[in-house]
């Protein structure tokens, strides 16, 4: 399908695509396009211009840090998770990556574009929701930092506004995590999916059933604690060809007591 | 802009226009027709080629992001009119009815024994699951993968 006129610049730095994304107010930033090129194909986005942030060094690469951090870089892909001993510290990482698509689509599509495109059928919004994870943006303003729980503001819409960038997401250290979804199809589109990480209580973050994650918090990690917490939530999710809202309720209180007994399974 | 890529091995310099899609430049601009448009939604794999090692779909990606790359397509498998082994098991297997899929099969499996010579049948099916054949004659394809490898 051929995309309707745009312009494309290739900067060489951060700061250039910060420049290029403030300057003109029609300007997306262009990530592994896996999303974004098919959504212009349908004319359902119509950028004036495209800023391509492959090629940029500085928003590559995952390190550990000495304290356990992992950080990883906005436009690292699912494949460079998957394959990375630095992101094997927090292994839901690459457990959850393995997940998205198909090989062709995690070898292109990165960490900073699911994040940023916050579809509500994402995998890492809600990952990053449950692990506590802090979001650097850069702006002109500057950079600054907000906690994941933050930074979902709406269906496609996060706290990096027009002209800032995602740079970089710190996940803290961890093991006890789990991940479970209903699918269309193996590692389809999610109907409904759940993170969870353990650490005395539980975090359950659940994704598609609201424009943003919903974090719940318990205090035990018992399986009626979890179908309390998801009771008590007041879930209001979409219905659609996939689901009702009634049996997507149903099923987030099942991918959440499945998320929990596999981070809890793990030492 | 101008765009300067190398496919199997040769160059090709041309004009493009930006919002042009990398299937779209191959077909179109290099008449290289033997990788696909399926879906052009991602889904179906058809068009999937190599750039610069990396298995990708090329309706998800603008020719002018491959500037300077070196693409690898399903013209580039057979040397000099000898189809390689993967494509002969393919034949051997009967691993395509209408064909439609395949020059897409036969890149993914490119990739998949590249990283891993010796795949399981399970490691074969998640290496072509990016790849839909709507005649669904995937055992064949499976086991034309397999013997590849033997």
């Amino acid at each position: 399908m051929l995309l309707r006129e745009v312009e494309y610049a290739r900067p060489a730095s951060v700061q250039e695509a910060v420049r290029l994304l403030s300057d003109q107010e029609g300007a997306r930033a262009l990530a592994g396009g896996q999303t974004l090129i098919n959504v212009m194909k349908a004319r359902a986005a119509s950028p004036d211009a495209l800023v391509d942030l492959n090629g940029l060094d500085e928003l590559k690469g995952i390190d550990l840090g000495s304290d356990g951090t992992v950080t990883i870089g906005a436009m690292v892909t699912y494949s460079e998770v998957i394959g990375s001993a630095e992101a094997r510290a927090r292994p839901i990482l690459g457990e959850v990556c393995a997940q998205i698509a198909d090989v062709q689509v995690r070898n292109r599509g990165t960490v900073g574009g699911n994040v940023c495109s916050n579809d509500p059928t994402n995998h890492l919004p809600p990952l990053m929701v449950s692990l506590g994870a802090t979001m650097h943006i850069t702006g002109p303003g500057g950079e600054r930092t907000v906690p994941a729980e933050e930074f979902f503001l709406g269906v496609y819409m996060t706290a990096a506004g027009p002209g800032e960038l995602l740079t970089r997401i710190s996940v803290p250290p961890g093991k006890r995590d789990g991940f479970a979804s209903v699918a269309i199809g193996k590692d389809g589109t999610c109907i409904v999916n759940a993170a969870a990480s353990v650490n005395g209580g539980a975090r359950v973050a659940l994704g598609c059933v609201d424009a943003v994650p919903v974090l719940l918090k318990t205090d035990s990690v018992e399986e009626d604690a979890v179908r309390a917490a998801l009771q008590g939530a007041n879930l209001d999710p979409p219905s659609d060809v996939h689901a009702s809202a009634d049996y997507r309720r149903h099923l987030a209180e099942v991918v959440a007591v499945r998320a929990v007994a596999q981070a809890r399974g793990k030492s | 802009m101008d765009v300067k890529v190398t496919v199997n091995g040769e160059t090709y310099e041309r004009d493009v226009e930006p919002r042009k899609l990398l299937i779209h430049f191959l077909r179109d601009d290099l008449d290289l027709t033997g990788s696909h448009i399926g879906c052009d939604t991602g889904n179906c794999g058809a068009c999937s080629v190599i750039v610069d090692g990396v298995l990708l779909k090329s309706c998800m990606m603008l020719a002018v992001q491959a500037d300077g790359a070196k693409i690898e397509t399903v013209e580039g498998l057979a040397r000099d009119g000898e189809l390689n082994g993967l494509q002969q098991a393919f034949s051997d297997h009967h691993a395509l009815q209408c064909g439609y899929c395949t020059p897409g099969m036969l890149m993914s499996a490119t990739a998949l024994l590249r990283a891993n010579p010796r795949p399981s049948e399970d490691e074969i099916r998640k290496g072509i699951q990016g790849n839909l054949c709507r005649c669904t004659g995937y055992v064949n394809i499976v086991d034309a993968i397999k013997a590849a490898t033997e």
